[in-house]
């Protein structure tokens, strides 16, 4: 087993330096009394209703995410480097979803292969020529991050759709605070709570032309069986806007407008949390029940702002992934801060069958897979596994991009015997507006609770840390 | 405020009023049980009229109405949507539609009265923890109505909120008249004579209303006064007259709020003028049975009105 680099004990089982101050408190503490704090952490979690749905079970089964109470902390000087990639990154993100609606000259300049574009199911052609309010098409993004060293860090993916989880990195913090008010005295952590507000600024500075008087704002969610409806709400409530269902909306006058009980008004930006496909059952699929019929040529004529962009999903793909550091030289003028994780497109003869004749050392994805479904990870796989993904590999290559295996780093989480070292990643959350890009301190940390495992979804298994970015 | 929001809240605060009225029925129905050697399946009977679940529970158990079967039925049974486990489901659901809108002690309040009913409910209960298992319903939903009464801004939330809370207690009230106004009608007994003893307790026990009555009209039961009592008295928080008098002023406090003066605003007046401005002889002259009648038909329309009204739906 080769050894992983441990966020809070490094290599050589030294306290690194930012867990310092953390350290010596732990030490002090009893472990009935934090096991205790577990406990509590959980019911509060239950209490106010920080759950999520499961897909493929019974409406009323809502599970908790599993939180973890020792934080994953990260220095001012580790975070400056970070943030500034992931400003870069973000800003080349936009730029690029402009370029491949518009003039497609990353095409046309051989950087990007045509059909990377135009067969690629994540283009949108709807949006071809579409300006969205203010520029801007990925208002919120949330850049997935992982790390294998001191000085390694690596995106993992972006998510430019709809990224979740950001109430989790809000209401971790408030339960550590409630539980732990003595650890944020002594060591001055930057606060996460601003994001809500952040967020309802950076939306309304997004608003369409049409607008007349203060910006409305609103939510749009699925609805309540949606897996990701608390944190839906929780941002509504949060922000003090609507949290609306495509039935409370209806285009009236040329705006989308909402039910209310003293009649129909206008929503100027939609935050919406449903996907592309089910936002306009007259430009998309017909069948969606959860949009807003009409919605896009709204959109098109500039009544309403529509956070994320349809079609935003190109960006996120993981076929254009493996062209980020292309993408950002090519908008950005300079090198890629932050490094991609190598990656083999299966869909080149040569990278296919380096990836076919190596299986079992890597990691194999879907294209336009998420949360951790349709993947292989190769070292764990069994026989059985392996030669049945070999098969859909074969059958499909170009649906499927492969990674090497990284050694992600770990952070201690605390189980009944004592701390036990587990793999983490990051998902910080970015805020994009014509004003400028805005980035929460730390982010969402994602930790495998079983040991040895990388894979770190809520859906299948994976827990929750509060993230701490210290002051300078 | 969202059309759909003021629907939620509105329901919201129905079924955690239901989810009370129906632990007050079982709690009756329990105790005349105890305190009485025959003739105690006939309660249980008129308390699933009361319910008005008479016709789920014959169609699911037959004809046989007894203690253990009715009492499942009413807290646990999934087919019965007037279950106190199906009242709290849907109350809980119509609280996370409206989350946004409520504060966090009474979302608080409402999940955690859910997840701890769920729970006792996911049993059986025998009849030695009926007690303090129809105890924790009334507490928790005491605990939300606490909650909203405490924390809650007096705006149209709030509006919508006790319009819900009104509307299902006076529909509660006058169906239970309606199952026993027979008790009531002074042909049923020499005149000033008192009620049996266990008719009357069934009717104030399952308004919580015994130490009320007394206050007010001393310690005869006589038929004319209970009816006075859960009709006509304006100090009795679950007469009639009490509830219809409450719709019509949170009818009347959203329309100056939105400065608009909508039909059941109207309706609501009506209904208090025409039903709640009489004495007693002149109800018990007109026919009680028909009273009562007019009054639950008024409270539907009403119900519907303001649903139309407010645009709880598309």
């Amino acid at each position: 087993m080769e050894e992983h680099f441990d966020e809070m004990w490094g290599r050589e089982a030294q306290l690194r330096d930012p867990y310092q101050q953390f350290g010596q408190w732990l030490e002090t503490e009893d472990a009935t009394r934090l096991r205790a704090k577990q406990r509590e952490a959980e019911d509060l979690f239950r209490l106010t209703g920080i759950t999520f749905n499961v897909y493929g079970r019974a409406e009323a089964e809502e599970r908790l995410i599993p939180f973890d109470i020792i934080p994953r902390i990260i220095s001012a000087r580790e975070w400056q480097k970070l943030s500034r990639g992931i400003e870069q990154r973000v800003r080349a993100i936009n730029a690029f979803l402009h370029d491949i609606y518009h003039r497609q000259e990353i095409v046309k300049a051989g950087r990007l292969p045509q059909e990377m574009v135009s067969r690629n199911d994540a283009f949108l052609p709807q949006m071809i020529g579409v300006e969205p309010p203010g520029g801007v098409y990925t208002h919120i993004v949330g850049i997935d991050l992982v790390r294998t060293g001191e000085d390694e860090f690596y995106v993992l993916e972006d998510n430019a759709r709809t990224p979740s989880g950001v109430s989790y990195m809000l209401e971790n913090r408030e339960t550590m605070l409630q539980m732990f008010p003595e650890l944020f005295s002594r060591t001055r952590v930057r606060p996460v709570s601003g994001y809500p507000q952040a967020l309802r600024r950076s939306l309304a500075a997004s608003a369409p032309a049409a607008t007349q008087g203060p910006p409305c704002v609103a939510v749009l969610t699925p609805g309540i069986y949606n897996s990701a409806y608390f944190e839906h709400s929780f941002l509504a409530d949060q922000m003090g806007v609507e949290l609306v269902e495509g039935h409370d909306l209806k285009v009236v006058d040329g705006r989308v407008q909402m039910r209310t009980t003293q009649g129909y008004q206008a929503i100027d930006v939609l935050y919406r949390r449903v996907d592309d496909d089910f936002l306009d059952p007259l430009n998309f699929n017909p069948d969606s029940a959860l949009g807003v019929p009409g919605i896009m040529d709204v959109y098109r004529a500039g009544g309403i702002t529509i956070a994320n962009a349809p079609g935003t999903g190109i960006a996120d793909d993981k076929a254009i992934y493996s062209y980020m550091p292309e993408i950002v030289e090519f908008y950005t003028g300079e090198k890629a801060i932050l490094q991609n994780v190598p990656t083999w497109r299966c869909n080149e003869p040569e990278a296919r069958q380096y990836v076919l004749d190596n299986l079992r050392d890597l990691v194999v994805k879907e294209v336009h897979g998420s949360g951790g479904y349709g993947m292989l990870i190769g070292p764990t796989a069994t026989k059985k596994d392996l030669a049945a993904f070999r098969k859909k590999l074969e059958a499909r290559p170009g649906n499927y991009i492969a990674q090497p295996t990284l050694s992600l780093s770990t952070v201690p989480i605390f189980t009944r015997q004592g701390l036990a070292p587990r793999h983490v990643d990051l998902r910080p959350f970015v805020l994009c507006s014509p004003r400028g890009v805005e980035i929460t301190p730390g982010g969402l940390t994602r930790v495998a609770l079983k040991k040895g495992s990388l894979v770190v979804n809520s859906s299948q298994g994976g827990g929750t840390k509060d993230t701490w970015v210290l002051e300078d | 405020m969202l059309g759909k929001t003021a629907g939620g809240l509105y329901w919201m605060y129905r079924y955690m009023e239901r989810a009370e009225n129906m632990s007050r029925l079982i709690e009756t129905g329990q105790r005349i049980a105890l305190t009485r050697s025959h003739g105690a399946d006939d309660e249980w009977g008129s308390i699933l009229k009361a319910a008005s679940t008479d016709r789920g529970y014959g169609a699911k158990n037959g004809g046989d109405v007894r203690r253990e079967t009715v009492v499942d039925w009413m807290l646990r049974d999934r087919d019965n949507p007037g279950s106190i486990l199906s009242i709290m489901d849907m109350a809980r659901n119509n609280a996370r539609l409206v989350r946004t809108a409520l504060t966090p002690e009474v979302w608080e309040a409402v999940n955690a009265a859910w997840m701890t009913l769920r729970q006792k409910l996911s049993r059986k209960v025998n009849e030695r923890e009926l007690p303090e298992l129809l105890g924790t319903i009334r507490q928790r939903t005491a605990l939300v109505r606490g909650a909203t009464h405490g924390t809650m801004m007096r705006n149209d939330i709030y509006d919508f909120a006790r319009l819900g809370t009104f509307i299902e207690r006076a529909d509660y009230t006058g169906r239970l008249l309606d199952v026993k106004y027979y008790v009531l009608l002074p042909t049923a007994h020499a005149v000033g004579s008192s009620l049996d003893n266990v008719q009357w307790e069934t009717i104030l026990r399952s308004v919580s209303a015994r130490g009320g009555f007394r206050m007010a009209y001393g310690h005869e039961a006589r038929p004319r006064d209970i009816a006075q009592f859960l009709i006509l008295d304006p100090r009795m928080p679950r007469s009639l007259n009490f509830c219809v008098s409450k719709l019509r002023d949170n009818l009347g406090y959203l329309a100056s709020d939105y400065g608009v003066k909508h039909p059941s605003l109207s309706q609501a007046e009506e209904l208090k003028r025409r039903f709640m401005s009489h004495d007693i002889d002149a109800i018990f002259d007109y026919g009680l049975h028909e009273y009562i009648q007019g009054v639950l038909a008024a409270l539907g329309g009403l119900s519907q009105q303001i649903e139309i009204d407010y645009r709880f739906n598309q």
